[in-house]
């Protein structure tokens, strides 16, 4: 056991915590926007399948690394729009929208991948993001291997969610986000669209949910198969209530989780022989939950959540 | 300012003309077949106050929310002076141009977003949303300076939510200052206000008109009309029926004018009271602020009299309800009902016991707003008459119901109509009706009217005495002085958790009880929560 604990001082180690967390950050990055906008995205999981495979197929297609990364958040933009016009326009139930958007987009990804390659016996590879060599800040001690040797998308995960916690705390469109989520008709009262502020957010939140996906066949896996998301949506949707809905506390969350995960990977390889392998495979879960009964008790969420705003109505 | 110095010749009521800030022309609007407002023709100049009296229903809501954007009238102009104070049209439908006008709502229902700060809530919208910072300081400087302009004092550095309701209604009068509005509209703003704030805001409005504001408030209420604003217009049915100065207007003539009949003053009865019916011994209820906590209290209550218990809410007026209503259990004391002595305190109890609950809050505690009129009536009883075998009796539920209806007036659809399609009045009767029947020998009545309007008032009033001529002891928890002193055998006071004796309500007057309120307050004065106002209610009025 001492040796398993040792290991969480490694640098290799929290830098596979990091690369495993990448997927989430965005994910988590654009469930808090939503949220905050007061739209619950329980598209994620298949948004961010959807983003996992059109990225691949763009640069399977010879879009380039980066063509695919855009593709993906376009998809993801597309599949926002389409669940906020359901949830935000229509003010239909967020969550009988969202698992409709998840199961659409989960199985038009795999429908479109047969499409695409009707003979493919195994899921055709791509070159997919190198691990960055950044002049100085690459050869850093500790700092260096954790965060510069990364691929590019992992420090854009990162870039994204400092910049979305920038955007709610200081700007006058986040502060519009906030509040849009806590009491429409306040916004509505201040002269400002609230469908088209809402609108906006789950739009690009669903993008950043998608480069989540992406990361997983352009940085990850290098190659697109079926059930690679593998809950990572729903991790994210809770990591948000995990987080309290606030930026900075969900990267950390995120963080955590792919920690565990690498710890487990690491244990079930230190004591594969004696506990069966799937006990571990619960680890990250089991230690999500039981940081969400400690972290979240005292949360509140966004007062105006999955609540449907609409004009005229008191 | 620059409309002060027009104004200054026009103020002490003469009549000299002042500048017009907006007209409203022929507005009509139309809900299906319900006509709310119909033709209504308004003009509001600058620096003085206008009342918008009417019933709920009157159309007054309807008529405010055209005017601010978020309804289209189906017919009719509304004006707004511009800069130069020429007339330009308001174009229908767009809040953002409502504003842009210089037109500031307060809603009777706060729009306020509790999570965030007061600084926050203000702001919001004020800057172009696509600026990479808030400028923050700046806007805070600039509060700071409306805040002495406007005589009003709050902190804008916490979250809406913590604050008392007077204060949040303080950030949404700043709310529109901060974007420089002209005419200011006041939707009910007292609804929600003890005596005390109403007070405040009222100076408030005062200085703003005074420096050059156009400002309309919406009431029912005759008394904060007479003592509030300058001219009234007053609206039944969609229609203004009247406008008159204020200073000449008669109260009863008002009153008529609004219900369209004379509403006949209630008349109590003297009437020896009867055998005691609830007694409190020392009896104390824990609770983790003023609100839900009762410090040793003794109070008798006989038959056929009603004792009032006036304050100022959040005083533990709601730990005594809860008390009586059997959802709060006492720390100490005895409770007797009717001779015997109170072992357990649950609802089921209460009920058993033939108290007729009248609870503070009629859609939170009163009713379920989903449920029909007939499953609200009879709720309390799914126990007893109408079940059979465990399964409800659905065609007595709706003939009580019927009955019901009848017998209080109640308007609706019928007995299958989800209650919260009612109005506040009705759905009160409703509430009122279950409370009464089977001749409850105790009726807790806690703010049994607050919100309604004249002719609701007036007939919960005279079931009330009814209740209290067939031998009921009655016990009403109050905010409203006139309604206490209406109604009341005798009086006590609710101040910081303690229950004052209950004296005969001849021996009081209106001065003595609001020392009593603020008295005791002072003698604990901490400066908190409601400091404030009552170092206003100590002033005299």
């Amino acid at each position: 056991m001492q040796a398993s604990l040792d290991l969480l001082m490694t640098v290799a180690f929290w830098a596979a915590a990091l690369r495993i967390a990448t997927p989430l950050i965005f994910g988590v990055a654009g469930a808090v926007l939503c949220e905050r906008a007061g739209v619950l995205n329980l598209g994620i999981e298949g948004i961010m399948t959807a983003g996992a495979m059109t990225g691949w197929l763009a640069v399977h297609l010879g879009a380039g690394l980066w063509g695919g990364v855009l593709v993906a958040a376009l998809t993801g933009a597309g599949l926002g729009l389409l669940l906020a016009v359901l949830t935000v326009k229509l003010g239909l139930s967020q969550h009988v929208s969202g698992l409709a958007v998840t199961l659409l987009a989960t199985s038009a990804s795999y429908f479109g991948y047969r499409l695409a390659l009707p003979a493919a016996a195994s899921p055709p590879r791509i070159e997919p993001f190198r691990p960055l060599d950044l002049p100085v800040l690459s050869d850093l001690p500790v700092i260096g291997p954790i965060l510069f040797q990364q691929t590019a998308l992992t420090l854009l995960a990162i870039a994204a969610i400092l910049a979305l916690g920038l955007f709610l705390g200081r700007t006058p469109l986040g502060l519009a986000v906030r509040a849009v989520g806590e009491n429409p008709a306040a916004v509505e009262a201040q002269g400002i669209d609230v469908h088209a502020l809402r609108l906006g957010a789950v739009v690009a939140g669903s993008a950043l949910m998608a480069l989540g996906g992406a990361f997983l066949t352009l940085s990850a896996f290098n190659a697109f198969f079926f059930e690679m998301v593998a809950g990572r949506g729903w991790i994210c949707i809770a990591l948000t209530v995990f987080a309290g809905w606030r930026p900075m506390k969900a990267l950390l969350g995120a963080v955590l989780f792919g920690a565990f995960d690498a710890f487990q990977v690491r244990l079930q390889q230190a004591l594969g022989g004696l506990v069966p392998g799937q006990v571990f495979l619960m680890l990250p879960y089991l230690l999500s939950i039981a940081a969400l009964l400690v972290g979240a008790r005292h949360a509140s969420a966004p007062k105006a959540l999955m609540r449907p705003y609409i004009r005229g109505e008191r | 300012m620059a409309g002060t110095a027009a104004i200054d010749g026009a103020v002490d009521g003469t009549r000299a003309p002042r500048p017009v800030a907006l007209e409203l022309r022929g507005i009509t609007k139309r809900f299906g077949p319900l006509l709310a407002n119909d033709g209504i023709d308004l003009t509001l100049h600058r620096g003085e106050i206008l009342a918008i009296l009417g019933e709920n229903g009157a159309g007054k809501t309807t008529l405010m929310n055209i005017l601010f954007g978020h309804y289209t009238a189906d017919a009719g102009t509304v004006r707004v002076a511009d800069a130069a104070g020429r007339l330009v049209p308001l174009p229908a439908g767009r809040p953002r141009a409502a504003l842009a006008a210089g037109i500031g709502m307060v809603h009777q229902h706060f729009t306020l977003a509790e999570a965030l700060t007061g600084l926050d809530n203000i702001t919001l919208g004020t800057e172009p949303l696509w600026r990479l910072r808030r400028r923050i300081a700046e806007a805070r400087d600039r509060l700071a300076a409306l805040m002495a302009r406007a005589g009003l004092t709050v902190d804008l550095a916490v979250p809406v939510g913590t604050l008392t309701v007077g204060e949040r209604q303080r950030v949404e009068i700043l709310k529109a200052l901060y974007r420089d509005a002209q005419v200011l509209i006041l939707d009910e703003p007292t609804a929600v206000l003890t005596p005390a704030e109403s007070e405040g805001l009222f100076s408030v409005l005062r200085a703003l008109a005074a420096q050059g504001l156009a400002i309309a408030f919406i009431s029912h209420k005759l008394g904060e009309v007479a003592a509030g604003s300058d001219r009234v217009a007053v609206l039944r049915a969609g229609r203004k029926v009247a406008e008159r100065a204020t200073a000449g207007a008669d109260r009863a003539d008002l009153a008529a004018l609004m219900v369209g009949r004379a509403v006949a003053p209630v008349r109590r009865t003297a009437r020896p009271p009867g055998p005691e019916v609830l007694a409190l011994e020392g009896v104390a209820v824990a609770g983790p602020d003023l609100r839900s906590r009762l410090d040793r209290a003794d109070l008798v209550v006989r038959a056929g009299e009603i004792v009032g218990v006036a304050g100022v809410a959040g005083n533990g007026q709601a730990a005594l309800a809860r008390l009586l209503f059997g959802l709060a259990r006492p720390r100490a004391g005895t409770v007797r009902l009717q001779g015997r002595v109170v072992t357990r305190f649950d609802p089921t109890e209460a009920i058993r016991a033939g108290i007729g609950r009248i609870p503070e809050d009629r859609h939170r505690e009163g009713a379920v707003g989903a449920m029909s009129v007939a499953e609200n009536v009879a709720i309390e009883e799914i126990r007893g008459p109408f079940q059979r075998l465990g399964f409800l009796r659905r065609r007595a539920m709706a003939a009580r119901a019927r009955g019901a209806i009848e017998a209080y007036g109640i308007r609706c659809p019928g007995p299958d109509a989800p209650i919260r399609l009612l109005s506040g009045g009705n759905m009160q009767k409703v509430i009122i009706a279950r409370a009464l029947d089977g001749a409850p020998a105790l009726i807790v009545a806690a703010q049994p009217t607050r919100g309604l309007d004249v002719g609701a008032v007036a007939e919960i009033h005279r079931r009330l005495l009814e209740a209290r001529g067939r031998g009921a002891g009655i016990v009403l928890i109050s905010e409203d002085l006139d309604e206490v002193f209406a109604l009341s055998d005798r009086i006590a006071v609710m101040a910081r958790a303690r229950l004052s004796a209950a004296l005969p309500a001849e021996t009081l007057d209106r001065t003595r009880l609001g020392l009593m309120m603020a008295g005791q307050a002072a003698e604990h004065g901490e400066a908190q929560e409601r400091g404030q106002d009552h170092a206003r209610a100590r002033q005299p009025a």
